[in-house]
């Protein structure tokens, strides 16, 4: 007991770093998700037929392949292929960016949709092209209530990180089983790495909340 | 490309890790389905200290990634005298992850049912359980289906994690072949196409069963 | 108006208390065979709360209820089951079984409490529905159905049970105003057909024309009882006339 909280106490600095790493990741891939996220959604709602079967194949092929394989596949396989030499850390924000982006892109389309269509008539009615309308008079009402749908995401793509690992990637849980094997404190490592998540998932979950508060507009939800 | 490294080497491999894989799914989902309803309802109606106990369970495997909670299913217990051989640790893991996020279906489908519901039945004199069987299960699974079928799917994709703690199935087969042959962009190709197949068709049938149980008032518009 | 003697119906001392507050005060009343009670009263003055204790849908803290002189013992599960069967009840939200379409609302306590066959509760719901005006809607599902319709079922549901009585719960308050008549031209027929019921309602008309005895209630308690004629009149100085004036400035009434 006392030499398993030891070996906790020991750990913790190097397993904080590790903290920073899937930090990292998960803040490099929720970003590229959300950048390419709404680009597909407008692209899925507003584009043409080719447009929409392209994103359609996207969303389809993201969410049916498994995380780890998608990991694989790209770092070893596709990136290489393209000329890409990445390292662990990069390639695992950009393949949980490309897979959270499918997944985002599904929520803002279902927020872009649940809007009134008099919201896109309206702007043009005052001159504004469908691309200036969609930037701003759709997009900041999708984008808000998008919010509780992306923190459900955020918390989705924490736990994925820490598939890094398998890459090599010096995240929670590469460092938590790099520690574990080496002292045998399996069980106080893994159960120090999941309270790491359950933190970094309150974390982020509260500060969605303020956001979600702080950009509410006065009477209006959904 | 030559067809044989596919026909006598890839294929056979990936399908023997798909049979392994089924056999981690299949009691998995429906074990978790299981535990996912008991919690569930334990969420909604069980008195508050059972109540908290079963928020907790659902709070804490929710909040952690699968990864960890089977590394400490498989490398962690043996610190404490017990010892899971990595199938049963797998199965193990996938049926109380996947329980905590159907015990949440299940609570909210739960909540949504009117008191009025019960309320009616009782007025005729059906029992608690008549009440429980013709009333609010079969409105529940019907709130609960898109939920808990999402989480099928889920189930299926995360099955390939059971090959980390080394029981090799579909994509733990894959990744040996790929490492000896380095062959990585085909064979992760081929699982990628693989788990497409289940989990497209996994939707299609949770589609049907959606419209087939669809009753006006119910689920989407 | 000449009615048997023996009351089908005796409550007697019911209290009730909720949330720390004393909801019904020491309730009791009777109800002969065939006759109709009106229930009226403020909102909040408890008359949800003493319909759901009859059926002990809420178990009252104190007092006693008999149906044709056996007293419901509610901690006997099978009695209380029984008894329940016996007395119909209409809710003001309908509370029609949302997965079942009309006929099987009608139906499913025919099949799962009364252990009739599939064939013959079908039978017998498509006859319930008809009586209502509903038998070209027995398809149709709760979120089908207008509040009006929907009460309808509901009150099919209840008579399929072939209750002694019927206790309703203001059955139209939750209803447009055009959709009120449907449903009390239903409850008048009931009446005129000898079915025995304590309703609660603000349709003061209604009363007026078709109740056998008026129950004002207020803060738990029944503080007036008597026919329509005399508590209802505005030569009675009535806590009941009062509150009935009040409530036909507020809206004009149909029936
Ligand atoms: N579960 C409960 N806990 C606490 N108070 C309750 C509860 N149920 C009802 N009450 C209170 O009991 C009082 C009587 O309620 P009840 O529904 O019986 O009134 P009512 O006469 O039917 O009124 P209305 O005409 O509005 O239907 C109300 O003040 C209500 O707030
Ligand atoms: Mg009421």
């Amino acid at each position: 007991m006392l030499d398993a909280l030891t070996a906790i106490f020991e750990a913790l600095p190097y397993l904080l770093k590790g903290a920073i790493a899937t930090s990292g990741i998960v803040i490099g891939a929720m970003g590229l998700g959300l950048v390419m996220g709404v680009h597909m959604a407008v692209g899925q709602v507003y584009g043409n037929r080719a447009v929409r079967w392209f994103v359609g194949l996207y969303v389809w092929f993201f969410r049916g392949v498994p995380v780890l394989v998608l990991l694989f596949l790209f770092y070893f396989g596709l990136f290489a292929i393209v000329g890409l030499n990445l390292s662990a850390f990069t390639a695992s924000i950009l393949v949980l960016g490309m897979t959270t982006a499918a997944y985002q892109s599904q929520i803002f389309r279902g927020a872009i949709l649940s809007l009134p269509k008099g919201q896109l008539q309206a702007a043009r009615a005052l001159g504004m092209s469908d691309i200036k309308a969609i930037i701003s008079i759709i997009l900041p009402q999708a984008l808000r209530f998008s919010i509780p749908g992306w923190s459900n995401e955020y918390s989705i793509i924490l736990k994925d990180s820490a598939l890094a690992f398998v890459l090599g990637t010096s995240e929670i849980m590469a460092r938590s089983h790099f520690v574990a094997s080496r002292t045998y404190h399996h069980l106080p490592l893994y159960i120090t790495a999941g309270c790491l998540y359950f933190l970094l998932t309150w974390i982020g979950v509260r500060a969605l909340l303020k956001l979600e508060a702080k950009v509410r507009i006065p009477g209006y939800s959904q | 490309m030559d067809t044989i490294f596919f026909t006598d080497q890839l294929i056979p491999a990936l399908n023997r890790g798909l049979v392994m894989s089924i056999k981690l799914i299949i009691p998995s989902g429906l074990i978790g389905l299981m535990l996912g309803i008991v919690i569930g309802t334990l969420r909604t109606f069980g008195h508050s200290a059972v109540r908290k106990a079963a928020n907790g369970y659902a709070t804490l495997f929710r909040g952690t990634p699968l990864v960890v909670q089977l590394f400490l299913l498989y490398f962690g217990l043996p610190n404490l005298g017990i010892y899971l051989d990595a199938y049963t640790a797998a199965v193990v893991g996938f049926i109380l992850c996947s329980g905590a996020y159907h015990s949440e279906y299940i609570r909210g489908s739960l909540l949504s049912i009117k008191k009025g519901q019960f309320l009616a039945a009782q007025s005729m004199g059906f029992s608690t359980f008549k009440t429980m069987c013709s009333i609010i299960v079969p409105q529940a699974v019907r709130r609960a289906l898109p939920g808990c079928g999402n989480e099928i799917i889920y189930l299926i994709k995360y099955s390939s994690l059971a090959y980390i703690i080394t029981c090799i199935e579909l994509t733990g087969e894959g990744k040996m072949i790929a490492t000896r042959t380095f062959r990585y962009t085909e064979v992760f190709m081929v699982i990628g196409f693989y788990y497409l197949v289940l989990v497209t068709m996994a939707s299609f049938v949770l589609q049907k069963l959606e419209v087939r149980l669809k009753i006006p008032g119910f689920g989407k518009a | 108006m000449t009615k048997p003697k023996k009351p089908i119906l005796r409550v007697e001392n019911i209290c009730k208390i909720l949330g720390g507050k004393e909801i019904l005060k020491s309730v009791s009343l009777s109800l002969n065979k065939g006759e109709l009670k009106v229930l009226i009263g403020p909102s909040g003055a408890g008359k949800s709360t003493l319909l759901q204790c009859i059926n002990f849908l809420i178990p009252p803290d104190k007092g006693r209820v008999w149906l044709e002189e056996t007293e419901i013992q509610n901690r006997k599960k099978r009695d209380l089951y029984a008894f329940r069967q016996q007395v119909g009840m209409i809710f003001q939200d309908f509370n029609l079984f949302d997965h079942l379409n009309a006929l099987e609302n009608v139906a499913i306590a025919l099949r799962k409490v009364k252990k009739m066959s599939r064939q013959a509760a079908r039978d017998h719901a498509v006859a319930e529905l008809e009586r209502v005006g509903l038998g070209d809607k027995i398809t149709l599902y709760p979120a089908e159905l207008s509040g009006g319709q929907k009460q309808r079922v509901s009150i099919a549901r209840a008579l399929a049970m072939e209750p002694k009585i019927m206790l309703l719960d203001e059955p139209t308050s939750a209803l447009d105003p055009e959709l009120i008549g449907e449903v009390l031209s239903v409850i008048r027929d009931l009446a005129q057909g000898g079915m025995t019921m304590i309703l609660a309602t603000h349709q003061i008309g209604f009363t007026r024309s078709l109740a056998d005895e008026v129950l004002f209630m207020e803060n738990g308690r029944i503080i007036e009882q008597g026919s329509p004629k005399d508590l209802l009149s505005p030569d009675a100085c009535s806590r009941s006339w009062d509150f009935c004036s009040r409530l036909n400035e507020l809206h004009e009434e149909g029936v």
